[in-house]
């Protein structure tokens, strides 16, 4: 992994003074699109967190789990967050996106758990399905076992999930609470009514539940969010010069985790990444957008969903999402 | 309904304008695009219909002739259509239809939610299901909507189906709905079936007292009249009396539809940061003030709430006034519905989760209900029966409820009520007599869909297994 930042000055802003919450105004005349998500999302978590025992919130590092924490901010401070953060690191993670999400954790003064997708594997509780000679292979099925190993270990009944509607037509079925059995599978065919903003988060004997309070938000509400609030973002969101190699259609980070194989160049181009998830199955994007205004304005224009530009684990079949998900996938 | 001043917010994009304005030419697009995107309002949506009337072809299609899918999305539905159909055209009903077992079967079986802006609106819309069994999954979809589009298949005409959905956007209080007279193309678009199906469904609104609604002739297949207005007869021309789904959806008026008389605040969480508060940045408030803080959080009902209004807490009746309105980015001169807000009182009265503060002038015994009287929407394989033990979820308050007496039962057909029947099937709409332990502070739900709202929960499964709406 050689990140070197692109010439020029600061990729993210800083955090500023808080800004005001209206952006059209008295409130009688109406919340804007993103206030009344927002709201509705800062109700979603106040919900879970005054109905369920023990929640957690799933932190990676990511843009829509930033945003997440951005919200939990607003539901209950000054108090601290009535759940930890948890994170499932698979160990092929982006170096920049740990620190930050180590540095962001210290910085609210909330507790943050990793759970290690090398510890599931060395108890042997999963076989590693990351396999250096073999292109492609990574260790997302594995992290499904630790997610639900750390819920089991710390008596979790739910997790705030940063998953959107927009992202995938089965993440379009899901409800804001997702309902999980004891082995953490969804069932699309038999999901719990839910009416209005009415959140019934009654478990039953070994369920879980999955919440995901931005679910109503597009990927473009994310990034206007973002910029609104002025959050930070782990580096790698905006262009930088990187060694990358083509593989499938799509641009692969070179690093200690992946490496080019017969017949690929590495190339060094200018690139940042829409999603941040594992290094073996995230792709980059070429960009030369290093403000997230330029950003924005790249994301409102693009063809392409986030998802299908960048994700690997999603191509498949026709139905991956719904049946990683049927097996306990977040 | 635009919004003339982003305010101070805009600030924060004004740089992309800026430098996309002064740019000019064609690069100005994406940046147009992305500012007309930070002003737009948004309009909740559901579909509505029976099996196989083209709700979800018509998602596809709005999705698909907006422009508003992507390039790998399309590539996915073409490649499904050709496994499906063979070669020919793409079957738009596989954008919305996510699940396996949906394309399988050719049929919607949960709701689906899907986003799109145009203009100055965005919009979620909820494709819902049309087949009588999973009629709790249409109600959780149409429970949120602004606006119901009713399609009918134009060979058909209005059938019970048609007439049920209808009906429950109406117990849903869905002030907005729209009848699509979908397959135009099928009856060569006659202009006598589609005046016969417009006064059907024009008499049945008015006999359920829907306030506003339209009747729009479309081929969701063909694409007609939907977003573009393709070859319309003459008998629908192309001026602003005649819009296409589109045009009708992007202007509908809808902001008169918020409750700003009756102040409502259920308070969901009490902030209490106490020792090892959490402010982290120390700035904004003194670790004194933090010892003391005591904030009620929660999401405003009805209503507007401003600093030195007189409040009463319900149920216990206790008064005192709001000293400020907080949220993280500082405090507000007002607050109303749907804003997600922290209250603080200026005396130091006993709230807790469940309570809700309104007005002072309110009627505080008239509002505390022991005994309410609803349209319930039962969502259970077993049925509903007198003296039967349930919870209540109301706002933020549960508690445990007696069905007292389950006083009729609607037909479908006819849309009449037959007096006391001996409970209620799965997906039978009836009214319902019940008894709470615990008082609700509630409303009737066609003056608040809040405070008027609720569902029912089985004990022993834990599962939803009805919605009410308080007369
Ligand atoms: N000729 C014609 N066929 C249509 C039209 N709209 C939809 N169809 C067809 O009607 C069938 C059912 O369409 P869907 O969109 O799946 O119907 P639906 O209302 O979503 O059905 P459920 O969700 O299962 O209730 C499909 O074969 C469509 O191609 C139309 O305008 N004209
Ligand atoms: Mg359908």
């Amino acid at each position: 992994m050689s990140p070197t930042p692109a010439a020029g000055s600061p990729v993210h802003p800083a955090p500023a003074a808080p800004r005001p919450l209206h952006a059209t105004g008295p409130a009688t005349a109406g919340l804007s699109k993103l206030r009344a998500l927002e709201s509705e999302a800062i109700h979603v978590m106040r919900e879970v967190a005054a109905e369920l025992e023990r929640p957690a919130l799933l932190f990676s590092g990511g843009k829509d789990s930033i945003v997440l924490l951005r919200l939990a901010e607003k539901a209950f401070r000054p108090g601290r967050f009535p759940f930890p953060l948890l994170h499932v690191d698979t160990g092929h993670n982006f170096d920049e996106v740990l620190e930050f999400r180590d540095r962001r954790a210290a910085e609210l003064g909330e507790r943050l758990i990793v759970a290690q997708v090398q510890d599931t594997i060395d108890q042997g509780r999963v076989a590693d399905g990351y396999d250096p000679a073999r292109p492609g292979s990574s260790r997302n099925q594995q992290q499904t076992q630790t997610l639900l190993d750390a819920i089991e270990e710390h008596g979790f009944d739910a997790c705030f999930g940063g998953a959107r509607r927009d992202e995938e037509r089965a993440r379009a079925k899901e409800r804001i609470m997702s309902f999980r059995d004891d082995f953490g599978g969804w069932d699309p065919k038999n999901q719990r009514p839910e009416l209005w903003n009415l959140y019934n988060g009654r478990l039953r004997q070994g369920e879980n539940v999955r919440v995901f309070p931005i679910s109503n938000w597009t990927e473009l509400d994310v990034w206007q969010y973002i910029a609104e609030e002025r959050l930070e973002l782990p580096s790698i969101y905006f262009a930088h010069e990187r060694e990358v190699v083509r593989r499938n259609g799509m641009l692969y980070a070179v690093s200690p985790f992946l490496q080019p194989q017969e017949g690929e160049t590495v190339e060094t181009l200018s690139v940042r990444y829409r999603t941040v998830g594992d290094l073996t199955i995230t792709g980059a994007v070429e960009s030369t957008a290093t403000t997230l205004e330029q950003v924005v304005t790249e994301i409102a224009a693009t063809r392409v969903t986030e998802r299908g530009e960048t994700r690997a684990d999603d191509r498949v079949s026709e139905a991956a999402m719904e049946d990683r998900k049927a097996q306990g996938y977040f | 309904m635009s919004t003339p001043d982003p305010g101070p917010t805009a600030a924060a994009t004004s740089t992309a304008d800026g430098t996309a304005a002064a740019g000019g030419g064609t690069a100005t697009a994406p940046a147009a695009e992305a500012s007309s995107v930070l002003r737009a309002d948004l309009l909740r949506v559901a579909t509505a219909g029976s099996v196989d009337d083209g709700k979800s072809t018509l998602i596809g299609r709005l999705l698909y002739d907006s422009k508003q899918v992507l390039a790998d999305q399309l590539e996915q539905v073409e490649a499904a259509s050709v496994r499906r159909h063979g070669e020919g055209a793409v079957d738009l009903s596989l954008l919305t239809d996510g699940l396996r077992a949906e394309r399988e079967q050719g049929i919607t079986i949960d709701v689906a939610y899907r986003y799109f802006t145009t203009g100055d609106r965005s919009f979620i819309l909820a494709d819902t299901p049309g087949h009588v069994q999973y009629t709790r999954n249409m109600v959780t979809g149409a429970s949120t909507a602004d606006l119901v589009i009713v399609l009918v298949d134009a060979r058909q005409g209005v059938i019970e189906q048609t007439r049920r959905h209808t009906f429950i956007a109406s117990l849903l209080g869905v002030r907005h709905v729209t009848f699509a007279v979908n397959k135009m193309d099928l009856v060569d678009w006659d202009e006598d079936v589609f005046r016969a199906i417009e006064t059907e469904t024009t008499r049945i609104s008015a006999q359920l007292g829907i306030p506003d609604i339209h009747v729009i002739p479309i081929s969701a297949l063909q694409g007609t009249n939907v977003v573009d207005r393709g070859s319309t007869p003459a008998w629908y021309p192309d001026d602003a009396a005649h819009p296409t789904l589109l045009g009708h959806l992007q202007t509908v008026e809808v902001s008169t539809d918020r409750n700003l008389t009756d102040l409502r605040f259920p308070v969901q969480w009490v902030v209490r940061p106490g020792e090892g508060a959490a402010d982290v940045n120390g700035e904004r408030w003194s670790p004194d003030e933090l010892h003391d803080y005591r904030g009620y959080a929660g999401q405003v009902a009805g209503g507007v709430l401003r600093p030195g209004d007189e409040v009463q807490v319900l149920p216990s009746g206790v008064r005192s006034r709001i000293a400020r309105i907080e949220t993280l980015d500082g405090e507000l001169p007002e607050a109303a519905a749907p804003q997600s807000v922290t209250v603080h009182l200026e005396d130091d009265v006993d709230v807790s989760r469940g309570d809700v503060l309104v007005g002072a002038d309110e009627d505080a015994a008239a509002l505390c209900r022991r005994e309410i009287e609803a349209d319930v929407c039962w969502m259970s394989d077993r049925p509903l029966r007198t003296g039967q033990r349930l919870l209540v979820k109301h706002t933020t308050v549960t508690t445990v409820a007696k069905v007292d007496a389950v006083l009729d039962r609607l037909d479908l057909h006819t849309l009449e009520r037959e007096d006391a029947p001996d409970g209620l099937d799965l997906n039978a709409i009836g009214r319902v007599r019940i008894r709470l332990k615990r008082p609700l502070v509630a409303d009737p739900y066609l003056r608040d869909r809040t405070t008027g709202a609720f569902i029912l929960i089985d004990e022993g499964t834990n599962d939803t297994v009805g919605g009410g709406m308080i007369r």
